[in-house]
C-alpha cells in the first residue's frame, strides 16, 4: 500500500426528492483492495457512478493524485485510468471478446485507418493470459460462462492500463470456485499496484481479499475500518445501525384461515425449495437481498414465470397458475416491482389506468360504463390522496410517487384475497407511505393475506406479522415479529454460517451460471 | 361530479382534435373540388367515388385495431387474393356461390389465424415478419392455383354487392354495409372493456400483462379477424371485378395501412379510432376523385397523395414543437 491516488471529499448527491449521498468522504490508495458495503439504496451504487463520471456531484471535490479533478463523463474518467466492471457484464454478447475489449479504443493504422485486427487478437490473448485464463478472443462473449464474462470485462478495463478498477457485486453470479479464482485475479492486480474498489454483500468476499471496508448507510458514510480490525458482527450493526422511530401501523390480528400455502416451489437458476404458509389477516414479510429470488418467487406465484416444481394452493386446494389470469381469477394481486415498466399505461388516463385490471366488472350489459369507473377512480384517489386535477388526466402527468400511488390503487380496486406487494413504498414520500402501510394493515384487518417483498429493515420489522428471509434462491429462516430483529434479519440475508453457505452457494451458483 | 361533467371530461382528454383536422381537411377537399368541376357535385357520381375503394375499407377497420395493439399485418392484400382465387375455383368446382363466399371468408379467417398463432404464441416472433412471410406465402398459394387464368362467369346477383343500391335510392349497398360494419368496429373499440384492453396492451404490453389481460389471446384474436375482413374484402372486390385474378388487391395492404396512420392509428401502439379512420377514407376518396375530374395522371396522384400524408401525419408533431417552444425559454 502506499501513496493515496483517489480522494473523495464530501461528495452528496441529489436526486429529484431523494437524496442519494450526504457530504461522503472516501479515498483510496495504491495497491489496496476497498470494500464498499451498506444496505440496498444506501448509496453505493450512486457513489461508484461518481467516480466514473456517470453521475456528477452536486457538492465536494474528487482529487486524483493530489491534483482536483472532475468527471464531467465516463471517457474523461477513463483518461485517469478508472475503470469499472458491472454486475451485469457482456454489453455485447455476439460480438467477439477482442471487439468487446477494444470496441472504445481499437488499434487502427494511422495512414489507411483499417482495423488492425491481428494485433487486437494478439494483445486480447496476452490480456487473457496474464488473468490466467484460456480463451480464445473469437469466441464471442455471450458464449462464455459468467465467470468468463467478467474475466472479460477486467481484461476490457486492463487494456486501458487502469490504475483503478471498480467491481459491482463481481462475485454475485459466481459459484465458490469461481469466486476463489476472482479473489487470485484481484489480489495479482494488487501486487502489480492496481487498486480495486468492489461493491459486495458477501462477507466472505471481504474477509478473504479486502484490506478496508466503508461502510454506507442511507446516503452517508458511517466509516471506513481495516477489515483486520472490524468483527463481522460490528461490520452489520454499522450497515443496518438505525434505530426504528417510525411508526407503523400494523393491528395485531389473530391469524384466521389458510390463504397460501406453497411447498417446494422450485425454479432451476433462481430459487428452489421455497416453502411457506400465508393466512388470512396476515402480513408476511419477505426480506433478503436484491437478486436472492424474492421477486422471482413472487412472479412464479403470479404466473409470469411459473415454477419448474412444487405445489401451491390456494384454501387448501392445490392449484396451478400458468399467466397473470389464473393468478388473478383466484384472486392473488401482484403489485411489480418496475411501476413504469411493469405497472403503468403512461399516457393513458388515471380511471383507465386504474380500472383496466377490473374492467369486466364495471361494464352494464357488456359496454363499458364511464360512470362506474369514474365512481371507482375518485374512491381511490381519495383512499391513497393522489394529487392529480381530475381522474381524467393522463398517468404521465403526475409526479413519480403520485404515479406509484396509482399502480397501487389499481391492485387495490381489483378486490383481491392475496396481495403480493413486491418493495410497496419504495420511492414514495413519507406521507404516503403511512398511508400505504394504513391501508396494508385495513386491508389485513379485512381478512385479506399480504405478502410483502421489502429491503427496507423498519418496513419488513415495523408491519410484518412473520418475517421470511431469503438468501441465495433459497428460504433461510421464518421468523415471528417478536423474534426477529435488523441483525437477525440481515445475518440470515448474508448467510453468515459459513459452512451452510458454502453448500448452498455450489447450487446457486451453478444454477445461475446457466 | 354530475354525469354530464363525466361526459364532457371525456371527450376533452380524447384526441377529438385529429377528427377535426380529418373534417377540415375534407370540407377544404370538398370546396376545391366543387370549384374545379361542375360534375363533382352530382349525387351518383358522388356516391359512385366513396363507394371505389370501399371494399378495402373493411380492411382498414380492423387494421386500425391492429396498429392500436402496436402490431402491424402487410398480408392482407394477399390474403384477398387468395381468398378472391380458392371462391371462385370452388365455385367453378360446383358449389353455389352462396357457399363460395363463405369459403372466402373460411380463407381469410383461415390465414388471419395462422398469422395470429405464430405472432402471438412464439416468443420474439414480430408481426412485421410473419405478415411479410404472409404476403409471399398467400399470394404464392393463389398463383400456383390459377397462374395467369382469370376466372369469371358468376351469377348476376352476385355483382349487386359492389354495384348495386339501396331499392334505387342510389345508396350504394356496400356504402351501407360497410357503415354497418364501421358502426360495430367502432363501437367495440370505443365502448367495450375488449377495446380498453386493445388500447391498453398497445401502449404497454409488458403492463397489460401484469394487469391479468389475456394478451396473447387478444392478439390472436386481432390477426384472426383481420382475416376475415380480408376474406370480406375479397367477396367485395370480386363481386366489382366480376372475376378473379391471383394480381387483384396488389398494394392494398400499405393503401389499408396509410388510411388507418392518416385516420389517427399510430404504428407505435395506444393510439387509433375507428371514426378517424372512416374520415381518412373519404379524404383519400374525394383527393383521388377530384385529382380524376381535373385529369390528374396516376403518378402525379401517387406523388401528391403521398406529400398530403405525411403532412397530415408531421401535424401533430409540429403542434407539439410549437408549444415545447416557449416553455424550453
Amino acid at each position: 500500500m502506499g501513496e493515496r491516488i483517489l480522494e473523495l471529499r464530501g461528495i452528496s448527491k441529489f436526486f429529484p426528492g431523494i437524496r442519494a449521498l450526504e457530504r461522503v468522504d472516501f479515498d483510496l490508495e495504491e495497491g489496496e483492495i476497498h470494500a464498499l458495503v451498506g444496505e440496498n439504496g444506501a448509496g453505493k451504487s450512486t457513489l461508484i457512478k461518481i467516480i466514473t463520471g456517470v453521475h456528477q456531484p452536486d457538492e465536494g471535490e474528487i482529487f486524483w493524485r493530489g491534483q482536483r479533478v472532475t468527471f464531467p463523463n465516463p471517457t474523461v474518467a477513463s483518461r485517469y485510468q478508472i475503470a469499472a466492471v458491472y454486475q451485469q457484464p457482456a454489453s455485447f454478447p455476439h460480438l467477439t471478446i477482442t471487439e468487446n475489449i477494444f470496441l472504445s479504443h481499437p488499434f487502427v493504422h494511422p495512414l489507411s485507418r483499417r482495423l488492425r485486427w491481428r494485433e487486437m487478437h494478439k494483445r486480447a490473448q496476452e490480456l487473457l493470459e496474464s488473468l490466467g485464463a484460456e480463451i480464445d478472443p473469437l469466441n464471442p462473449v455471450g458464449a462464455l460462462s459468467a465467470a468468463q464474462q467478467q474475466i472479460v470485462e477486467i481484461a476490457k478495463a486492463l487494456s486501458i492500463h487502469a490504475r483503478i478498477l471498480i467491481m459491482d457485486e463481481p462475485t454475485a453470479a459466481l459459484t465458490r470456485r469461481e469466486a476463489e479464482e476472482l479473489y487470485r485475479i484481484m489480489m495479482k492486480l494488487k501486487s502489480q499496484g492496481t487498486s480495486i474498489i468492489f461493491i459486495s454483500h458477501r462477507f466472505e468476499d471481504i474477509y478473504e481479499v479486502a484490506d478496508r471496508v466503508t461502510v454506507l448507510r442511507d446516503g452517508k458514510k458511517v466509516g471506513t475500518w481495516m477489515v483486520r480490525d472490524i468483527a463481522e458482527q460490528d461490520l452489520i450493526r454499522a450497515m443496518v445501525g438505525r434505530e426504528i422511530t417510525q411508526l407503523f401501523p400494523k393491528a395485531q390480528v389473530t391469524p384466521g384461515k389458510e390463504l397460501l400455502r406453497v411447498e417446494g416451489l422450485s425454479r432451476v437458476g433462481y430459487f428452489s425449495n421455497v416453502s411457506f404458509t400465508l393466512h388470512a389477516g396476515e402480513i408476511l414479510g419477505m426480506s433478503g437481498l436484491v437478486g436472492s429470488g424474492r421477486t422471482e418467487v413472487a412472479h412464479a406465484l403470479f404466473g409470469i414465470a411459473p415454477a419448474d416444481r412444487g405445489k401451491i394452493f390456494v384454501e387448501g386446494k392445490e392449484v396451478t397458475i400458468r399467466s397473470p389470469m389464473d393468478a388473478i381469477a383466484l384472486g392473488i394481486g401482484y403489485l411489480p416491482e418496475d411501476r413504469l415498466q411493469q405497472g403503468l399505461f403512461l399516457p393513458m388516463s388515471i380511471t383507465d389506468n386504474i380500472t383496466i385490471a377490473v374492467l369486466d366488472e364495471l361494464t352494464r350489459h357488456g359496454w363499458l360504463c364511464p360512470e362506474r369507473e369514474y365512481e371507482v377512480a375518485t374512491k381511490m384517489l381519495e383512499l391513497l390522496q393522489i394529487k392529480a386535477p381530475t381522474v381524467f388526466h393522463p398517468v404521465s402527468s403526475l409526479s413519480g410517487g403520485n404515479q406509484q400511488k396509482v399502480v397501487v390503487a389499481k391492485l387495490l380496486a381489483a378486490r383481491l384475497r392475496i396481495l403480493i406487494l413486491d418493495e410497496p413504498t419504495h420511492g414514495v414520500d413519507v406521507g404516503a407511505k403511512a398511508a400505504i402501510h394504513q391501508i396494508m394493515s385495513d386491508l389485513a384487518r379485512e381478512g385479506l393475506g399480504i405478502l410483502m417483498i421489502s429491503s427496507e429493515m423498519p418496513e419488513i420489522l415495523g408491519m410484518s406479522d412473520r418475517i421470511l428471509v431469503m438468501c441465495e434462491g433459497r428460504v433461510s429462516g421464518i421468523l415471528t415479529r417478536e423474534e426477529a430483529t435488523q441483525e437477525k434479519l440481515m445475518e440470515m440475508a448474508v448467510n453468515i454460517d459459513r459452512g451452510r453457505f458454502r453448500k448452498t452457494q455450489e447450487v446457486v451458483g451453478a444454477g445461475h451460471g446457466i | 361530479m354530475a354525469l354530464e361533467t363525466v361526459r364532457v371530461q371525456r371527450v376533452r382528454t380524447s384526441a377529438f382534435r385529429w377528427e377535426w383536422l380529418l373534417l377540415v381537411l375534407i370540407a377544404g377537399t370538398f370546396f376545391v373540388n366543387s370549384r374545379i368541376s361542375p360534375h363533382f357535385l352530382r349525387y351518383t357520381s358522388l356516391m359512385s367515388a366513396l363507394s371505389v375503394f370501399l371494399e378495402a375499407g373493411f380492411m382498414v377497420l380492423s387494421m386500425v385495431f391492429i396498429l392500436v395493439a402496436g402490431d402491424i399485418d402487410v398480408s392482407v392484400a394477399s390474403i384477398v387474393a387468395l381468398a378472391s382465387v380458392l371462391m371462385s375455383l370452388s365455385y367453378k368446382a360446383g358449389l353455389p356461390m352462396g357457399l363460395a363466399m363463405l369459403v372466402a371468408l373460411g380463407v381469410g379467417t383461415g390465414c388471419g389465424y395462422l398469422n395470429g398463432l405464430l405472432i402471438s404464441r412464439i416468443p420474439n416472433l414480430s408481426a412485421i415478419i410473419v405478415t411479410l412471410a404472409g404476403f409471399s406465402l398467400y399470394r404464392g398459394i393463389a398463383y400456383i392455383l390459377l397462374g395467369d387464368r382469370a376466372v369469371g362467369g358468376f351469377p348476376s346477383w352476385y355483382s349487386y354487392l359492389a354495384w348495386g343500391d339501396i331499392g334505387g335510392t342510389g345508396i350504394p349497398f356496400i356504402l351501407v354495409a360497410f357503415l354497418a360494419c364501421a358502426l360495430v368496429y367502432g363501437l367495440v373499440l370505443h365502448r367495450t372493456s375488449f377495446g380498453r384492453k386493445v388500447f391498453a396492451i398497445g401502449t404497454n404490453r409488458i403492463a397489460a400483462v401484469f394487469s391479468g389481460i389475456p394478451v396473447a389471446r387478444i392478439r390472436h384474436t386481432l390477426f384472426t379477424l383481420n382475416g376475415l375482413m380480408a376474406g370480406v374484402a375479397a367477396i367485395f372486390l370480386t363481386s366489382k371485378l366480376g372475376s378473379s385474378r391471383p394480381n387483384v388487391a396488389t398494394g392494398y395492404e400499405l393503401e389499408v395501412i396509410a388510411i388507418a396512420v392518416l385516420g389517427g392509428a399510430s404504428p407505435s401502439g395506444g393510439k387509433g379510432s375507428i371514426a378517424g379512420a372512416c374520415l381518412a377514407l373519404v379524404l383519400m376518396r374525394l383527393l383521388r376523385y377530384g385529382m380524376g375530374l381535373r385529369n390528374v395522371p396516376g403518378q402525379v396522384m401517387m406523388v401528391i397523395i403521398g406529400i398530403v400524408l405525411i403532412c397530415v401525419v408531421m401535424f401533430p408533431n409540429l403542434l407539439a414543437a410549437r408549444k415545447r417552444r416557449p416553455a424550453g425559454s
